[in-house]
């Protein structure tokens, strides 16, 4: 097992620059998910970390060792594909043996560690069987047995849950978070699904367009995303967005928004005159007649345990999680309130956070450029 | 698996059926009674070979084929009455048309000189083509489109069309009339055609295929054997194929680069003169024995060319 260090990261293709500048460390052990829409450079910088691309310049040290442009197969990582890339040509067996065929272990050690691994994942009576009459479910575990037999430093995953159903992929979430909790193995997983990310994360990196815009736990990244890219991507409806302007100061305690005075976290700087956003993530909104701030329902929808209530506001849709036994009906005029510890505040042109008192528990450097 | 199983929106009807059977039926019968007319003629006596009205039902001899194999000489009656009796059928039918076996015909050698010449070259065109096909499939290959229009442009013409100066060419160089430069002749031709399938077929292939044997601790070299090459098997058998096709069938260069040593059976086959003109039936036999190897090596190649088997492991 090892830790992965990854300093000044860049890869462009001719004009397209796909990876910016990265740098980050990933600690041994840890399940780290880089988690981004298409094109953001996640997938790039994995097939960099394992060997399938040569950067354009930067370093990537695995136990610091630097191995920027060592050979893959030199690296000692395994790969998972989003395609599985079993070889069609061999069966279950053959499959997960591979790895250790290609450097040459003997003929018993092989058979004892892929039947091993086959337990571990519960594939062991499908050994003979041909890899292309299996399901996606047993086809991914067959995979992820090719990546396990071999003990390497570290599991490369680029988006192995991509082509399952959805119903697969809850359960190969689970199985992939408790095999990597039973084997503790540094593991990188490239995703653009936030589900899969919160669930089985130690730490998420989220990227756009070949930028890191924040690496930390995934509450610390829900609760106290970095830029209004991440309050809008991590979520689901996403962060709600209130904009408002003027001048901030240092320690002020609440922000007027469309004239009406909303209570936000302390301020820990001051701020000059300039267009900002109020993020209100849609389970901190309630309902209050007496609010100042009003808007008009415009459509609920029934979830079971909660609803997502959508409120016409002078700054825009606002989307509400009540619990589903509120009252409310389309074009009801409704006052909101927030809770007032749990908002952000953003600068809109840099699209960054400000620092405020909802920093004040966070553990510092969560916030990368 | 996840793709709704193809079925027409409209159900074709019971005489839609009928007629694109009997289509195809009509289409197999026309492209097949040559075919058929050749082996029937194999078969026939030389003077049923040419009788007028054609002879459709006739008494099977095996004249044609032993008149390929062999030469033979017209005797007196004197002389064959002369003879020990015949050793064996062959002899026998010979006699009945009071001649002997003078040797063995030529037939044996031009036969195999295809087969040297027609599967050297599809060889030597599909392991090229192969290389050629994968570099450009797989790596940055300056120029890659105008060199492959490069390639292709090679067919744009009848390989005949540059008959003259390959012939000038073949004789400075000594190649005229040798195996090797009939097998370089017919490699030039199809190695276009090579990378042009082949490297249709390899980008089928997803990359991840080979890249999951070297993060494994193949080398390049060794990926490509070991996971590229047994998933092209479809391709390379249907290039291998159509390589083989165009080498067995040449006749145009053959005839004009080859007269002796590496003469081909198709420049071949149309000069066995019998007495008083072609000895059709043994034209006949020559035909169809000539075709029977390109018939196996499809029949053989056959299932690598349903698709499918491959391409199963990966969803798409």
């Amino acid at each position: 097992m090892a830790e992965i260090r990854v300093e000044s990261l860049r890869k462009t293709f001719d004009d397209f620059v796909a990876v910016a500048d990265s740098s980050f460390t990933i600690e041994d052990g840890d399940f780290f998910v880089m988690l981004g829409p298409s094109g953001c450079g996640k997938t790039t910088t994995l097939r960099m970390i394992a060997g399938l691309e040569l950067p354009t310049s930067g370093v990537i040290r695995l136990d610091s060792e630097d191995v920027t442009f060592n050979r893959a197969s030199e690296r000692d990582i395994a790969f998972v594909f989003q395609l599985f890339a079993l070889y069609p040509h061999m069966n279950v067996r053959q499959n997960i043996g591979f790895p250790l065929k290609c450097i040459g272990r003997p003929r018993s050690e092989i058979r004892e560690r892929v039947e091993e691994t086959a337990r571990l994942l519960r594939i062991d009576h499908l050994l003979s069987k041909s890899v292309s009459g299996l399901a996606g479910g047993d086809r991914q575990r067959v995979a992820l047995g090719r990546a396990i037999v071999r003990r390497p430093k570290a599991f490369l995953m680029d988006e192995p849950l991509g082509t399952l159903d959805a119903e697969f992929r809850d359960l190969m979430c689970e199985e992939l978070r408790s095999l990597h909790d039973r084997i503790d193995a540094t593991t990188v997983y490239v995703t653009h699904d936030q589900l899969e990310a919160m669930s089985m994360a130690d730490k998420i990196a989220v990227m756009n367009q070949g930028y890191i815009e924040q690496l930390g736990p995934p509450q610390e990244i829900y609760d106290r995303p970095a830029s209004m890219f991440v309050a809008d991507f991590i979520g689901s409806p996403p962060m709600n967005f209130l904009a408002f302007g003027g001048v901030l100061q240092k320690g002020a305690t609440s922000v007027a928004v469309n004239g009406a005075q909303v209570a936000v976290p302390a301020l820990r700087q001051d701020h000059g005159e300039a267009e900002y956003a109020l993020g209100v993530r849609p389970e901190h909104i309630r309902f209050d007649d007496g609010a100042a701030l009003r808007g008009k329902v415009f459509e609920t929808e029934y979830l079971g345990t909660n609803q997502i209530v959508t409120v016409e506001t002078a700054q825009g849709r606002v989307k509400a999680r009540l619990r589903a036994d509120t009252r409310v009906s389309a074009g009801e005029t409704v006052g909101l309130t927030f809770l007032s510890e749990r908002l952000s505040l953003f600068e809109t042109e840099s699209g960054r956070a400000l620092r405020t008192a909802l920093h004040n528990a966070a553990p510092g450097g969560a916030a990368h450029g | 698996m996840s793709a709704a199983s193809a079925h027409s929106v409209v159900e074709s009807k019971p005489w839609t059926r009928h007629l694109a059977g009997g289509v195809v039926i009509l289409y197999a019968l026309i492209t097949i009674l040559p075919l058929v007319w050749i082996l029937m003629t194999s078969f026939k006596t030389p003077p049923d070979s040419i009788s007028y009205p054609p002879k459709v039902i006739f008494e099977p001899s095996l004249e044609g084929y032993v008149n390929l194999f062999t030469t033979r000489t017209r005797q007196t009656p004197e002389y064959m009455a002369s003879l020990p009796p015949p050793e064996n059928w062959v002899e026998r039918l010979v006699r009945d048309r009071n001649m002997v076996i003078a040797g063995p015909s030529k037939f044996g050698e031009r036969f195999l000189n295809s087969v040297i010449i027609g599967f050297g070259s599809t060889f030597l065109s599909v392991f090229l083509g192969t290389l050629a096909a994968y570099a450009f499939s797989r790596f940055k290959v300056p120029l890659k489109d105008d060199l492959m229009f490069f390639i292709l442009s090679t067919r744009m013409m009848p390989p005949i069309a540059v008959a003259i100066p390959i012939f000038l060419m073949y004789r400075t160089l000594g190649l005229s009339d040798t195996h090797l430069g009939m097998i370089l002749l017919y490699t030039a031709v199809n190695v276009s055609l090579a990378v042009w399938l082949l490297k249709g077929f390899i980008d089928e292939i997803p990359r991840e295929y080979e890249e999951a044997a070297l993060i494994d601790g193949y080398t390049r070299l060794q990926a490509f054997v070991k996971v590229v090459l047994p998933q092209a098997a479809t391709g390379i058998a249907a290039t291998a194929i159509f390589c083989l096709i165009f080498a067995w069938n040449e006749y145009a260069f053959a005839l004009l680069l080859t007269s002796g040593t590496a003469q081909t059976a198709p420049p071949f086959i149309p000069t066995i003169i019998g007495e008083g003109g072609l000895d059709w039936p043994a034209v006949a036999a020559g035909a169809t024995l000539f075709l029977i190897p390109i018939v196996v090596f499809t029949i053989v190649l056959r299932k690598h060319l349903l698709r499918g088997i491959t391409f199963g492991a990966v969803r798409k």
